[in-house]
């Protein structure tokens, strides 16, 4: 008799320890900005990893559940951002971090998974360089270079004889310059004039009367999504540039789909090179957007973050699904750094393994109405991008 | 020659409006900080209300610019008078720090409930048909809601100049701005003066808010955003008057746009290099009292 209680105590201590060597949760580390004035960024982005994990959380190996630990880094601190990784790191064990709004951020963060031996999982920050820093960093977002320099080809070859460039005073306001430059000029554009223009700016009117002045073909224009693109978009308008002729092209953060309703009829006609619209017609995005307004509301678009989001927890979950669960930092590095999707949102996307950054699709699109709203429509595109700065510097 | 002076006037007429938006935001403060010496740096909180107010009458209730920029206006003033009797008038004997604690705490309140009930993205501001487009005024087109600012910003420092010159009103604002001890002394209620003068101060801050929420986008780090600017105006006009911040706005907003067109790479620095200046010449700004 009590031998029978033992074994059934045993067997159940085995069948126990059995399932919970089976039930396990892998910890994915979230630094994004969360409060401040730019946390409309932070929030595209959580919501597109938050929805990708809601709609694959059932896709995962049996028993393994992925937790979230979100940190709040307030903005572009660095030195914020390195305390919360050591801290998820080193507290939380963190198998991934992702989410990172910022280049800076992005820049200090290399730094620190390169001694943990942390796979970084970019959503956004789009300086050129970045994955260059570590082999731990991986990028699903952009680098400036892939909306500038086709945007600079581009224009170059359909009758833009003359273009002037504007572009907000910072790093990826330089870099943007520099790429729609070389394209552009690579290919017989011939620049008008450039003008950086300060970053905390309320009225873009000086400039666009510069501008106005110089009798361009067209401006072309880069500024952080939001409060400083809406309100160069508006003064534009307000100056008359396109009744004098002068077109706005620019990447696509001066028409993100989020923004597009505050900015009036002038976007009407800009044209802009960037790798995610909203209003795509594949149908792989239309399921997109579909959950999203289902997810977060019919007023709520997601946008280019949102899609980087997505994607970065989706790499996340086929590295932790192609381990069955039992995540090594090697070997998820690994898979990351090899990463396929031929169904993004935003059309096929994969990993350069030599570099560690996104080979996608750049669109040339217009902006136009349909269905009563503005909408970014597609109508040409330059397949399958590499970071061109990263291609060019290799060259040389 | 022709088309320097046309940019010149497009350069001169932004500026202004720029300037008037700034000035209607700011002389309450300018008032307010005079009169009882306190420093409301939460000035530009009245500011965001007035344009979310607006804006939210606008776009959820399809209410008219113009009249959702009055019930905006009379809305914050009202709110004003219950904030200053419950929290501001604990604070008029406090230090200069607590009050600037304060006022700064209640930035970041204000931030984070704007963005609680409105979300982070700047709000939409849709201008009816009559204020879009461009007016025709003989010699040139302007546009019709920088024309509309600088026409209504006009009127309303006409009546301000008229309310604080000629009325009984303004005469005892002026003498409790010159010598509040002394007005007190004579009969005059200086807390019922003060309490009306930052209704009619935050009122006017809302009505800006809302006037220029096509320029100064209505956001929530809105009241922190344009702080420097507020306050280069107040600095720079004096304290307690309606002239001067009037003088300094304008002197802002045309030189900051012109410098901008004249030399962009360095234009955004010569704005705080004026204001150097002009406060080492005379600390107590334009038309400030000693």
């Amino acid at each position: 008799m009590r031998r029978t209680v033992l074994a059934v105590a045993l067997a159940t201590g085995v069948a126990l320890s059995a399932t919970s060597t089976l039930a396990q949760t892998i910890k994915v580390g979230v630094i994004n900005t969360y409060s401040g004035p730019q946390a409309s960024l932070g929030d595209q982005i959580d919501k597109g990893i938050q929805l990708y994990l809601k709609k694959n959380e059932g896709s995962l190996p049996a028993g393994v559940k992925i937790e979230l630990v979100r940190r709040d880094d307030t903005g572009p601190n660095p030195e914020v951002a390195i305390r919360l990784a050591q801290e998820l790191i080193v507290r939380e064990k963190v198998q991934f971090i992702t989410g990172v709004v910022w280049t800076p951020v992005a820049a200090a963060l290399a730094k620190v998974v390169d001694q943990a031996k942390v796979p970084l999982v970019l959503a956004n920050a789009s300086a050129a360089m970045l994955p260059t820093l570590s082999p731990w960093v991986t990028r699903m977002s952009l680098s400036m270079w892939h909306a500038g320099y086709p945007l600079g080809q581009w224009a170059a070859r359909n009758g833009l004889g003359r273009v002037y460039t504007a572009v907000s005073d910072y790093t990826p306001g330089h870099d943007s310059e520099q790429a729609f430059t070389k394209g552009y000029v690579d290919n017989g554009g011939v620049i008008a004039g450039s003008v950086r223009m300060p970053l905390q700016n309320p009225d873009f009117v000086p400039f666009l009367q510069r501008i106005k002045d110089a009798k361009p073909d067209a401006v072309f224009a880069f500024l952080p999504a939001g409060r400083q693109a809406t309100a160069f978009m508006k003064a534009f308008g307000d100056l008359g540039l396109s009744s004098a002729g002068i077109k706005l092209i620019g990447t696509g953060d001066i028409v993100t789909d989020e923004e597009l309703p505050n900015m009036g009829q002038t976007p009407l006609g800009v044209i802009t090179a960037f790798h995610y619209s909203a209003a795509a017609d594949r149908p792989e995005n239309k399921e997109f957007v579909a959950a999203w307004k289902q997810e977060f509301g019919p007023t709520s678009t997601p946008n280019y973050m949102s899609v980087g989001g997505w994607d970065a927890m989706g790499a996340i979950v086929e590295a932790i699904k192609a381990q069955n669960g039992k995540v090594t930092a090697e070997k998820s590095l690994e898979l990351l750094r090899n990463w396929k999707n031929a169904a993004s949102p935003r059309g096929p996307v994969s990993i350069d393994p030599s570099t560690g950054d996104i080979v996608q699709n750049v669109y040339i699109r217009r902006t136009e109405m349909r269905d009563g709203a503005l909408a970014n429509i597609e109508f040409e595109t330059f397949p399958q991008v590499k970071d061109p700065w990263k291609e060019l510097n290799k060259k040389k | 020659m022709d088309q320097i002076l046309s940019a010149l006037v497009s350069i001169l007429f932004h500026g202004l409006a720029y300037g008037m938006i700034l000035y209607v935001i700011s002389v309450g403060l300018s008032v307010t900080m005079g009169l009882m010496g306190f420093a409301n740096l939460a000035h530009g909180v009245f500011a965001m209300a007035g344009g979310y107010i607006t804006v939210t009458l606008m776009n959820g209730f399809g209410i008219h610019f113009f009249l959702a920029l009055v019930t905006a206006c009379i809305v914050v003033a009202l709110a004003s008078v219950v904030l200053e009797r419950l929290l501001y008038s604990r604070l008029y004997t406090a230090s200069e720090l607590d009050q600037v604690l304060f006022t700064i705490g209640i930035i970041f309140m204000a931030s984070a409930a704007a963005r609680y009930a409105w979300g982070p993205l700047p709000q939409r501001m849709i201008l009816p048909e009559s204020l879009s487009g461009q007016v025709d005024l003989g010699f040139r087109t302007f546009p019709t809601y920088r024309t509309f600012l600088i026409v209504v910003s006009g009127v309303i420092i006409a009546a301000l100049w008229l309310g604080i010159e000629r009325t009984r009103f303004g005469a005892q604002l002026r003498a409790a701005v010159d010598n509040r001890r002394m007005a007190e002394a004579i009969g005059i209620n200086t807390r019922r003066l003060f309490t009306a003068t930052f209704a009619v101060g935050s009122g006017l801050a809302a009505l800006g808010g809302g006037l220029g929420a096509d320029i100064l986008a209505i956001e929530p780090a809105y009241a922190l955003e344009y702080l420097v600017y507020f306050l280069i105006v107040v600095s720079v006009g004096g304290l307690g008057t309606v002239k001067g911040p009037f003088v300094a706005a304008v002197l802002l907003g045309v030189t900051d746009t012109t410098c901008k067109y004249l030399i962009p790479e360095f234009g955004a620095f010569f704005i705080f290099l004026a204001m150097i200046g002009l406060l080492l010449w005379r600390p107590t700004g334009l038309f400030g009292r000693a």
